[in-house]
């Protein structure tokens, strides 16, 4: 059915002759179109959030694409279509040192806080009560 | 089951997504693909008993209605396909196997249509089923998946809205487009309690037990008479099946044992339309492959 070299037996419509697609239109012919992700933006200022993927065999055809699936009927304000290969996806995060000081969750202030209040005789008055670290 | 499968099902069990690149198990890998194809097919195949009526509906509107209802049934469809594709099986090999008749889709889409009535039903009543089956799985574990079922129930809701109104039309016009409607309904409801599927409880379920569905079979049929069994009767029409009943105490809806050899029978292609849907969708596969050519080519 994809052999451009066969002509097919005419039907309503089919030009006379397949041009002879050359040996890259033969590879995109075999691999069909190329894959676009997609992402929405739902109203100004929002993020724009990875919606789905549509294949097409180039950026015009993907702008088409993504504007019948995703804009039809007003429901983006935006769409970003990029192609698959321009996305980098990055998912590993080594934390080999633990670097606590630079997080909230790097510090521990209970025990401290629990000891001044204690020094300085104003437990009765930590808010919601402060009962020994 | 070895430790890094055993690792997975841990992990999608408590909730954890998956995406396209992730490790998956083979097992979890081939269920899902053949579980988002046929949802795919049945996108595709459900396009053929609405798109009979175009020509046929009775005012401008309605066929602007059905037109734009199937317009993004054909684009859940090329969404669906994409997810398929991600997870390793060509488009090409999708539509192959299903106008071959390898591949499944919805048994409710085997049937023929024979009165606007039927097409009233169908995007309210078989919609509406739909919606219940799709709702559980915007949980899907598989994340891609789980995203695209929210723009389709969203799409979706405007399908049963507007079936919905065509049945209203109906039953508050002659008492002839009444009777159609009651008609459609005393067919179409073996299909619809077909639906959701026979009811194997959730622990026996691969799809549940994978995290694929969130939802038992018989859960989400109960979903659905909970929701549908009182609006359908509050039109004044009448349910074909006489052993309906909610009991009081459970809170469950009692109802005839639908035939679920019948159900195997019409989802493996010996439904009374099965074979004529499958023929139109081989001929128009035909008709348009050389628009992917030309199309391909000058991309090229």
């Amino acid at each position: 059915m994809l052999d451009a070299q066969a002509p097919e037996e005419s039907a309503a419509g089919e030009p006379s002759a397949v041009p002879e697609a050359g040996s890259a239109g033969r590879e995109a012919l075999r691999g069909q179109g190329r894959i676009f992700e997609v992402f929405r933006q739902e109203r100004k200022g929002q993020p724009f959030q990875h919606a789905g993927t549509v294949d097409a065999p180039d950026e015009r055809f993907a702008e088409i694409y993504a504007r019948e699936q995703y804009g039809r009927r007003q429901e983006s304000v935006a769409l970003w279509v990029v192609p698959r290969e321009a996305v980098t996806e990055i998912d590993e995060f080594p934390d080999e040192f633990e670097m606590k000081y630079r997080r909230v969750d790097g510090y521990s202030i209970k025990a401290r806080l629990h000891e001044a209040r204690e020094r300085a005789g104003t437990l009765d008055m930590a808010p919601g009560g402060d009962a020994a670290a | 089951m070895d430790t890094k499968t055993a690792e997975f099902l841990e992990y999608v069990q408590a909730g954890g997504q998956v995406e396209t690149g992730d490790w998956m198990p083979d097992e979890y890998r081939s269920r899902l693909i053949k579980f988002i194809e046929m949802h795919a097919n049945s996108e595709l195949m459900g396009v053929l008993p609405e798109r009979d009526w175009i020509l046929r509906a009775p005012t401008l509107q309605r066929k602007l209605a059905l037109t734009a209802k199937i317009q993004d049934e054909v684009g859940h469809a090329q969404l669906i396909y994409r997810v398929v594709e991600d997870l390793g099986k060509p488009r090409g090999a999708c539509l192959d196997d299903l106008v071959s008749g390898k591949a499944k889709f919805h048994n409710v889409f085997h049937y023929p249509t024979h009165t606007w009535g039927d097409v009233g039903v169908i995007a309210w009543l078989v919609d509406a089923a739909a919606i219940v089956s799709q709702k559980a799985l915007l949980k899907c574990s598989y994340a891609p998946y789980a995203r695209i079922m929210k723009k389709i129930c969203w799409e979706e809701s405007f399908h049963i809205l507007h079936g919905r109104d065509v049945i209203l039309t109906l039953v508050t016009g002659t008492d002839e487009q009444f009777a159609l409607v009651q008609e459609a309904l005393d067919r179409w409801w073996e299909p619809l309690m077909h639906f959701h599927g026979n009811p194997i409880p959730a622990e026996e379920d691969p799809m549940v037990v994978w995290r694929i569905k969130s939802q038992a079979n018989e859960e989400a049929r109960q979903q659905f008479l909970e929701g549908y069994v009182p609006q359908i009767r509050e039109l004044g029409l009448e349910i074909p099946d006489r052993a309906l009943l909610k009991d009081d105490e459970t809170g469950a809806w009692l109802y005839t044992e639908p035939d679920w050899e019948k159900l195997r029978a019409v989802v493996t292609g010996h439904g009374p339309a099965s074979a004529e849907r499958l023929a139109f969708r081989r001929l128009s596969r035909e008709h348009v492959a050389w628009v992917e050519r030309v199309v391909l080519a000058e991309a090229a």
